[in-house]
């Protein structure tokens, strides 16, 4: 380990930052502009939130300490479990049991003089949006796909359109996504407007494996059936009322030692701690090299996204070092739809306009031609046309002016679904909504004046 | 590629005016597509939906079945004197189910989750309430939905499966002795034993 006297000086520590930093090239963008000054600059304006401080996020957190980046801020809801040591190198024996987000940010701290780390020991959901809004770039190490749904939609909602449809590109709040499964990897650069979003290609992922339950009640076949019965069934069965904590020890021993009583009686074998572990918790055993390669990859790419020393991956980086290494970069495509990061259709509206008046001009309009729409806004159900009881709660809302319904705000985001034709066939459809009140002062950068 | 130097620029003369207004909380895509499938619900005459934490949370609601063909009804007679005949009238009335939806902010990537609430005397449910239907479990597809499920939900108790049970005991009487598993439902759904459990009335 190396000590204090043997830290090299900071200018040569940074030699090699320096050189991308100060020269230029054939392969920077267009608005990049070389200076020995870069590396100051950068530190002393960008502000970079990493989003998780385990396998992931600690390697993230020294790789962009390092990288020149002084303003960061760190959040992880988790403590320090002893399994977590072989690869969260920030974290020692006498840490377990403390926040990760907090250790690991005096550790990197105590490295990297310079560098200042805000951590927040909390839920990402606890924190209000505009917590989020102070941060240019947003680099994820995430280990769900829920939670990436969740910063996605708080990212992709700072953007904003104009009235040509076209994204305003300063309103993009850029992310970097990775994530390692045992031995493969991925590294995307999200940039909401230009790049897909996260829910633009979510419909890509693979359905979860699910057994049927009389499978599991009735004629188990493998370990993984003994496993979830015990899990599923059994657990309600001698402890009613009480939930089951994957993350509880003596839950998971207790689901062990009735899973190996089942295998038993049916003659099955195969089943161990460590897979009814992954079975539970859907664990596949995490490797430190992947998280390191991945890790470098997105702090590489925030690094090319603030400084524009290099053109980004565009934009989806996959790795799979199971026999080797290989990387690809491929390029996904938006879903222009998309419910997310989409434009959506803009309306405009009197602030007299009443909710049931928007629901005429819905099926007025050329490009939705919505019938019997339903309208919602940021989960307030302003009118359900159906079933029965939701239809009369409400009806009140239809004689309502939107302007009162959205909350007196210049423009807002609302979702209307209804029938559609397509083809001659009447369909379902959902859509997005930009609402722009005529002759409210607010946000200059919608135009509502131009009428399109 | 972004100039994120310029927005920096930007940001600081910004600084003092802050006119932009904060950005509220998004709907998730989960809640919007749950939107449309609740606003697109047909339900069939045997089953009605509430909303037990009001019209702006869609994720939680229950459903009652009241099946109107099948094993589990009850025939009520009633009998009236005339000065011509004695007339029978049979009513038939079906037993109350009720079954309790979660969705989770992940729909439709995953199934909604369903429970029974009434303990019900039924192969393919068990009395902690699981209820074992393909489409919530192994069989579930996003373009699948409420509709569907509820849909299911209806055809266990019309169409009862003796194959892959989680009541065994009940699966075994329906598949050799259909007359007693008859007899051993309307007991059950009447408030009394099968066996060693009680069923408390749900008729």
């Amino acid at each position: 380990m190396a000590t204090p006297d043997a830290q090299p000086t900071e200018p040569a520590r940074w030699r090699d930052l320096d050189m991308l930093l100060s020269r230029p090239g054939n392969l920077v963008a267009a608005s990049f502009d070389p200076s020995p000054t870069l590396r100051d600059e950068i530190g002393s304006f960008a502000e970079v939130l990493v989003v998780g401080a385990g396998g992931l996020g600690c390697e993230l957190l020294k790789d962009l300490a390092l990288s020149g980046f002084k303003n960061l801020h760190v959040i992880d809801m988790d403590t320090i479990d002893v399994s977590n040591l072989n690869r969260q190198f920030l974290f020692r024996v006498q840490d377990v049991g403390k926040s990760k987000a907090q250790v690991a940010a005096k550790r990197v701290m105590e490295r990297v003089s310079g560098v200042n780390i805000k951590p927040h020991f909390c839920r990402i959901e606890d924190k209000e949006i505009e917590f989020y809004s102070q941060f240019h770039i947003i680099v994820l190490g995430l280990d769900s796909i829920e939670a990436r749904s969740y910063i996605n939609s708080v990212a992709c909602g700072f953007l904003e359109y104009d009235s040509n449809d076209n994204p305003i590109p300063e309103t993009a709040k850029p992310m970097v996504d990775g994530g390692t499964e045992g031995f493969k990897g991925h590294a995307r650069v999200i940039i909401p407007g230009t790049t897909p979003c996260f829910e633009c290609n979510i419909w890509l992922f693979p359905p979860q494996v699910k057994f049927p339950l009389c499978t599991l009640a009735e004629t188990p076949r493998t370990a993984a059936h003994c496993i979830e019965y015990a899990h599923l069934i059994k657990w309600d069965e001698v402890h009613p009322g009480k939930p089951f904590d994957a993350d509880d020890a003596e839950h998971m021993q207790w689901i062990y030692s009735e899973a190996l009583k089942r295998a038993e009686l049916f003659g099955i074998s195969g089943v161990t701690y460590s897979l009814t572990q992954g079975v539970v918790k859907n664990i596949i055993p995490a490797i430190a090299s992947t998280n390191a390669i991945i890790s470098a990859a997105c702090a590489l790419e925030a690094f090319k996204l603030f400084s524009g020393c290099s053109k980004t991956v565009s934009n989806y980086l996959t790795y799979n070092g199971l026999e080797g290494t290989h990387i690809k970069v491929t390029e996904f495509v938006r879903d222009k739809d998309c419910l997310v990061c989409g434009p959506g259709t803009l309306i405009e509206l009197d602030t007299s306009a009443t909710l049931s008046q928007f629901i005429k001009m819905l099926e007025e309009h050329p490009n939705l031609r919505i019938s019997k729409a339903s309208v919602t806004h940021e989960g307030n159900n302003l009118y359900m046309q159906s079933p029965e009881v939701l239809e009369q709660m409400t009806r009140p809302n239809l004689s309502v002016p939107m302007f009162e319904l959205l909350k007196e705000v210049p423009c807002a985001t609302v979702h209307a679904t209804g029938m559609a034709e397509n083809n001659g066939k009447k369909v379902s459809s959902l859509r997005k909504l930009r609402v722009a009140f005529k002759g409210v002062i607010g946000d200059s950068k919608m135009d509502t004046t131009e009428s399109s | 590629m972004i100039n994120l130097f310029k927005i920096k620029g930007q940001k600081k003369e910004e600084a003092a005016s802050a006119a932009g207004k904060p950005p509220v909380k998004k709907q998730s895509a989960g809640e919007l597509r749950l939107h449309k499938d609740i606003s697109e619900l047909n339900l069939p005459k045997t089953t009605s939906i509430s909303f037990p934490n009001g019209k702006d949370d869609l994720m939680n609601f229950e459903i009652i079945i009241r099946p109107d063909e099948g094993y589990y009804i009850i025939f009520a007679t009633s009998l009236s004197l005339s000065e011509f005949d004695f007339i029978f009238t049979v009513i038939s009335r079906g037993g109350t189910f009720v079954f309790t939806f979660q969705v989770s902010p992940s729909y439709p990537h995953e199934p909604p989750k369903v429970k029974c609430k009434t303990k019900v005397y039924h192969p393919n449910i068990d009395l902690e309430g699981n209820v074992c239907l393909n489409i919530l479990r192994e069989d579930w597809k996003p373009v699948l939905n409420i509709n569907t499920v509820i849909y299911g939900l209806n055809l266990l108790f019309t169409q009862p499966n003796d194959e892959d049970p989680l009541n065994h005991e009940a699966a075994v009487v329906l598949r050799d002795n259909p007359k007693m598993f008859e007899a051993n439902v309307k007991r059950a759904m009447a408030g009394g034993y099968v066996g060693q459990h009680y069923f408390p009335r749900c008729a």
